[in-house]
């Protein structure tokens, strides 16, 4: 998948995550991504974030913190 | 109430519909039967056994009184009432054999006996025709009028009696009609009608599309099907078959039945094409499929059909069908045939290879919402207990899979709630992102009979579909919304509601959760979500806006019909909360005539979905990622699950493309076709070292596969289809399977391969498995099936007999949830180089990708796929009606016919996907719902341009089919 692909979609769950009322967002965006994204999905988010995240939406990146990034 | 139980596997036709009522006691012949009031004095007494004969009435009709063959005495009143149309009443005594009534019968029968052609040992409806037994049952034994006026074929073919031969009029007779074949599937004699009008009742009653009448008076009348220039096919007929169902004569008969004879076993089964579900009766001679009729104990069909389901099963025998297993090393050799042992090993070491290399989680499986449960059971455990991974998605991703997420957010459990015949008590219905006359045709039949009877429609749709305006229906409010605002008209509604203090209260403090409400209400209460303030940005009149949420809101029962309009969009799972939303504020939910019901697009969808052929969740919608539900399946299974969710289908593609995900197993499914940016799903599927395809046909997916599985159809195999109620439909083999086995024996045969020890004998096995760990399949059993011919999820110990209606005390997860549904505007967007909006959809004729449909005769009606188009858009480009055009979008190109059409708004187009040739997906981009990736196919922007042929793409993906498609012969 391409980054720019990849960002839109995280970008696309935070976009919805931040219109929800509370103080949680960023642990929902996270969970959403634990729970749908795929080990590799996620592999493929880690490097992106740790190459600095272009095209990120700040809420994925504060929300990455909260995934879970397996080592497989 | 002393009440007659019928037993349900009787077809006797009672001569009048059902009533609902008081019961009511009356003497027919000296025996006293008990009936509901309003019931026909004939159905009473086809109910306690005692047969009266009949022409013009039958069951699936309101009773029309024309023939007189019915008549009965009764004590008190003067005359001979006919039966069919008078109501029982306390206490009444009524005679069917007096000498009086027949006698009167005699001449009725005589008289329709003297314009009856009588060859009827050679008529196709010899054995099974009306007139005949009636002829028997009234003792007819002559007929008197000699030489009369008459509309037989004055060449009289056939074997005719003396006086029939007699009575022809040689050459010329001015009466008589040519029979029309034009229909694929039936045949209109009109010399063999009696004038019945049960068909043209039927049309109107069942099928609801008005296109029969009876033309010309008094001896003079038969019937017409349109305008006199037309004939069945080129008129508004739809084939749905309810009038050949009706028709008492071979007036209107199977061209099967000429064909094969009547059969003489029949077997109950289920539809495999769209989600409605029917059951039909599958009727042969041996193991010859001589017609398909719609089964009247069917739950979900009531007796009717549509011609997919009726007419549309020749693809089961056609010459394409794959039987024999085939494999290869490189898509770009031709195919060799070979055994099931050689296919399967050669598959199983290949997968075993791949993983070994590129580790467990490099391959993968597609289940089908084709095949049964059972067998979609068995593809998602060979991904979880053989593959080790949760590398398993379905179809529904790219259809309905916002809806199991969005469902599953605010009430808990991811279906339908009601049951079809809901509708029969609804009072306000909306319809939305659905074509249901097209892609659910026994359910919109089934509705409009409703709106014919009061209830009112919004629809809420960018065409005009036919609900909007047809035979006797008008939509009370169409919503032609631009494509991409589903959620702020959603919104807007809801906006209308809140602001309004349109909302159910009481219903919302018992049953929802309130400070969520409130959160919710103080959203969608600022003005801009109000229908003026969103007015521009939807294209819907804010007026009409206001005015259906009005509607909705005070009509009385309220109900939400939608469908992959509402889905495929980047906020597909968004407006399905918004649609939850709207149920809940009205108080929508939870008996009968409300609801939320999601119309499913294949015959199994539902299912797929309930069997856990999503990645991320075990059967019975249960994430992997909880140890208790992955424990039941490690104890049933003995392995260990992984705990990690798995790739989703577009993910696949992207990690083929990647070169992490190697080998497919793809049961029943098109994607090459089906899914989005084809381009991509063919770079992804060639980039894999081992794609298998089990299927019917070598399909488009099939180009760039390496072992070839043949399937079996759903007449060739046992199981069970889930359909939009949650109904569990028996599947029954009614033929061996042509390719040797049932689908679930091929999947169990390459899990051995691969070395797993499974050992299923029958499908009630696996069905055993599922209830054993699903808790919403825990008492379903095949005995349970045959014994209630179907039951509707949730069926366990707090529901033994299912249950029709979903979330009647309390939502399944508890209180339900209100959720903020902001408008996001997708990011598909037309600008000077894409200007125009593509909306892609389906027809009645033919069925998704069309490789069952396309090869029956269905072709008739929807040869190719158009580009529908409004009139100021096709003039700027200089594109006339029926010119071919090139279609483009960003993904793509690709060329088809144009027609101008005043359904469509200016600025949007639409076309369906049904042919391969046109590959509308080539169009379709790569941009997908938020939360599950449901792929985006009702928005792309586009450009449409004259053109006089295919495109290079076209030509290039033709040949390479064709060469992929080669067969060797099998070696000797
Ligand atoms: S096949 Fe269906 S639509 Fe066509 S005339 Fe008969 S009842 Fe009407
Ligand atoms: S076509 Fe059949 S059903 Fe229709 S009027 Fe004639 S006999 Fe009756
Ligand atoms: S295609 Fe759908 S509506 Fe038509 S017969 Fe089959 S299940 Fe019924
Ligand atoms: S059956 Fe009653 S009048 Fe024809």
């Amino acid at each position: 998948m391409s980054p720019e692909k990849m960002a839109m979609m995280a970008n696309q769950i935070a976009t919805f995550f931040k219109t929800q009322p509370g103080s949680d967002q960023a642990q929902r965006v996270a969970d959403h991504l634990n729970d749908f994204w795929e080990p590799r999905m996620r592999q493929q988010l880690a490097a992106h974030v740790e190459a600095g995240g272009d095209g990120l939406d700040p809420l994925v990146k504060e929300a990455f913190a909260l995934v879970r990034v397996p080592a497989e | 109430m002393k009440d007659f139980i019928i037993p349900w596997d009787t077809d006797a036709d009672l001569g009048t519909p059902a009533r609902e009522g008081k019961p009511v006691t009356l003497t027919i012949d000296g025996v006293e039967v008990t009936v509901p009031e309003h019931t026909s004095v004939m159905r009473a007494a086809m109910l306690a056994g005692l047969k009266i004969p009949k022409l013009c009435a039958t069951d699936s009709v309101e009773a029309f009184g024309s023939c007189r063959l019915c008549v009965v005495e009764i004590e008190g009143r003067r005359g001979t009432p006919a039966s069919c149309t008078t109501p029982v009443a306390p206490g009444m005594k009524v005679h069917t054999q007096s000498a009086k009534v027949k006698k009167i019968r005699k001449g009725v029968m005589e008289l329709y006996i003297s314009d009856h052609p009588l060859d009827c040992l050679t008529c196709a409806a010899n054995g099974d025709c009306e007139l005949q037994d009636m002829a028997g049952m009234v003792g007819l034994r002559d007929v008197r009028y000699e030489s009369g006026q008459n509309h037989f074929d004055p060449t009289g073919t056939g074997a005719l009696s003396k006086a029939d031969a007699d009575r022809r009029d040689g050459p010329g007779n001015f009466r008589y009609i040519a029979k029309d074949e034009s229909n694929p599937y039936f045949t209109y004699d009109p010399s063999k009608c009696i004038v019945c009008s049960r068909c043209v009742r039927a049309c109107e009653e069942v099928q609801g599309t008005f296109a029969l009448t009876i033309e010309g008076r008094g001896f003079d009348s038969r019937v017409s099907a349109g305008a006199a220039s037309d004939n069945f096919l080129s008129s508004d007929c739809v084939s749905c078959g309810a009038c050949v169902q009706a028709c008492p004569t071979a007036t209107l008969q199977e061209k099967s039945i000429w064909e094969l004879g009547t059969p003489e076993r029949s077997v109950v089964t289920t539809c495999a094409y769209c989600g409605v579900g029917c059951s039909f009766k599958a009727e042969l001679n041996g193991d010859d499929l001589v017609r398909m009729v719609p089964w009247k104990h069917g739950k979900a069909n009531r007796g009717h059909s549509c011609v997919k389901g009726r007419f549309a099963y020749g693809y089961a025998s056609h010459k394409d069908r794959i039987l024999n297993p085939m494999i290869r090393d490189t898509i770009d050799e031709p195919w060799r045939e070979v055994s099931w042992d050689e296919a399967l090993s050669f598959a199983a070491d290949r997968l075993k290879g791949i993983q070994q290399k590129h580790g467990r989680r490099s391959i993968g499986v597609i289940t089908s919402s084709r095949c049964t449960n059972e067998e979609t059971y068995l593809v998602q455990k060979l991904a979880r207990g053989v593959f080790m991974n949760n590398n398993t998605d379905t179809c529904a991703r790219v259809c309905h899979s916002p809806t199991g997420y969005g469902l599953g957010q605010t009430f808990g459990t991811s279906a339908g709630t009601q049951d079809f015949d809901s509708v029969e008590h609804t009072d306000v219905v909306i319809v939305i992102g659905a074509n249901p006359t097209d892609g659910h045709p026994v359910f919109a039949s089934r509705l409009k009979k409703r709106l014919r009877q009061g209830a009112k429609l919004i629809v809420i749709d960018p065409r005009r579909i036919d609900l909007v305006k047809s035979a006797h229906i008008r939509a009370a409010h169409h919503l032609p919304l631009r494509p991409g605002t589903n959620v702020a008209v959603v919104s807007g509604l809801a906006h209308v509601i809140v602001t309004e203090k349109l909302y159910d209260e009481a219903f919302i403090r018992e049953r929802c959760d309130w400070d969520e409400f409130q959160e919710y209400a103080e959203f969608i209460s600022d003005p801009r979500h109000s229908p003026e303030a969103i007015e521009d940005m939807t294209g819907v009149p804010a007026v009409e806006m206001r005015d259906a949420a009005r509607l909705f809101a005070q009509g009385g029962n309220g109900a939400i019909y939608y469908g992959l309009g509402v889905t495929e969009h980047s906020q597909g799972s968004t407006t399905v909360m918004g649609i939850a939303n709207l149920a809940m504020l009205t108080g929508n939910i939870g008996r009968q005539g409300v609801g939320v019901n999601p119309l499913r697009g294949q015959n199994n969808v539902q299912g797929s979905c309930d069997m856990g052929s999503f990645p991320h969740e075990l059967p019975g919608y249960r994430h992997v990622k909880m140890p208790e539900v992955r424990k039941i399946f490690e104890d049933a299974w003995g392995v260990e699950i992984d705990p990690e969710p798995g790739l989703r289908i577009p993910n696949m593609l992207d990690a083929a493309v990647n070169g992490s995900f190697k080998g497919l197993y793809c049961q029943g499914e098109d994607i090459l076709q089906s899914d989005p940016d084809t381009k991509h799903v063919a770079a992804g599927l060639a980039a894999m070292d081992c794609v298998i395809v089990h299927d019917l046909f070598l399909n488009e997916t099939a180009n760039y596969a390496h072992v070839f599985l043949p399937g079996s159809s759903f007449l060739e195999k046992n199981g069970t289809f889930t359909n939009a109620e949650r109904r569990i439909n028996m599947v029954r083999k009614v033929m061996a399977p042509k390719n040797g086995y049932e689908d679930w024996e091929v999947t169990q045969k390459l899990a051995q391969a691969m070395g797993a020890d499974w050992n299923y004998g029958h499908p009630s096995e696996i069905m055993a498995e599922i209830a054993a760990t699903t808790p919403s399949f825990a008492n379903v059993t095949y005995e349970m099936l045959d014994e209630k011919g179907s039951v509707q999820w949730p069926c366990n110990d707090a529901n033994p007999d299912g249950t029709p209606l979903m979330h009647v005390d309390g939502f399944v997860r508890g209180k339900g949830r209100f959720i903020v549904t902001e408008y996001v505007a997708t990011e598909e967007r037309t600008g000077p180089c894409f200007p125009l909006l593509l909306t892609t959809g389906r027809i009645l004729s033919q069925y998704n990708v069309g490789a069952q449909t396309r090869r029956t005769e269905n072709t008739a009606w929807h040869p190719e796929d158009i580009l529908e188009i409004h009139a100021s858009d096709a003039e700027n480009r200089g594109v006339k009606d029926g010119d071919w055009i090139k279609l483009a979008s960003r993904s793509g190109e690709t060329t088809l016919r144009a027609q101008i059409s005043d359904r469509m708004m200016p600025g949007v187009v639409y076309t369906t996907f049904h042919h391969p040739d046109t590959q509308a997906n080539v169009i379709t981009t790569d941009f997908s719902d938020w939360a599950t990736n449901c792929p985006e196919y009702k928005v792309t922007a586009v450009q449409v341009l004259p053109s006089n042929g295919p495109t290079d793409w076209q030509e290039e993906y033709n040949a390479q089919a064709a060469k992929s498609r080669r067969i060797l012969p099998a070696a000797e």
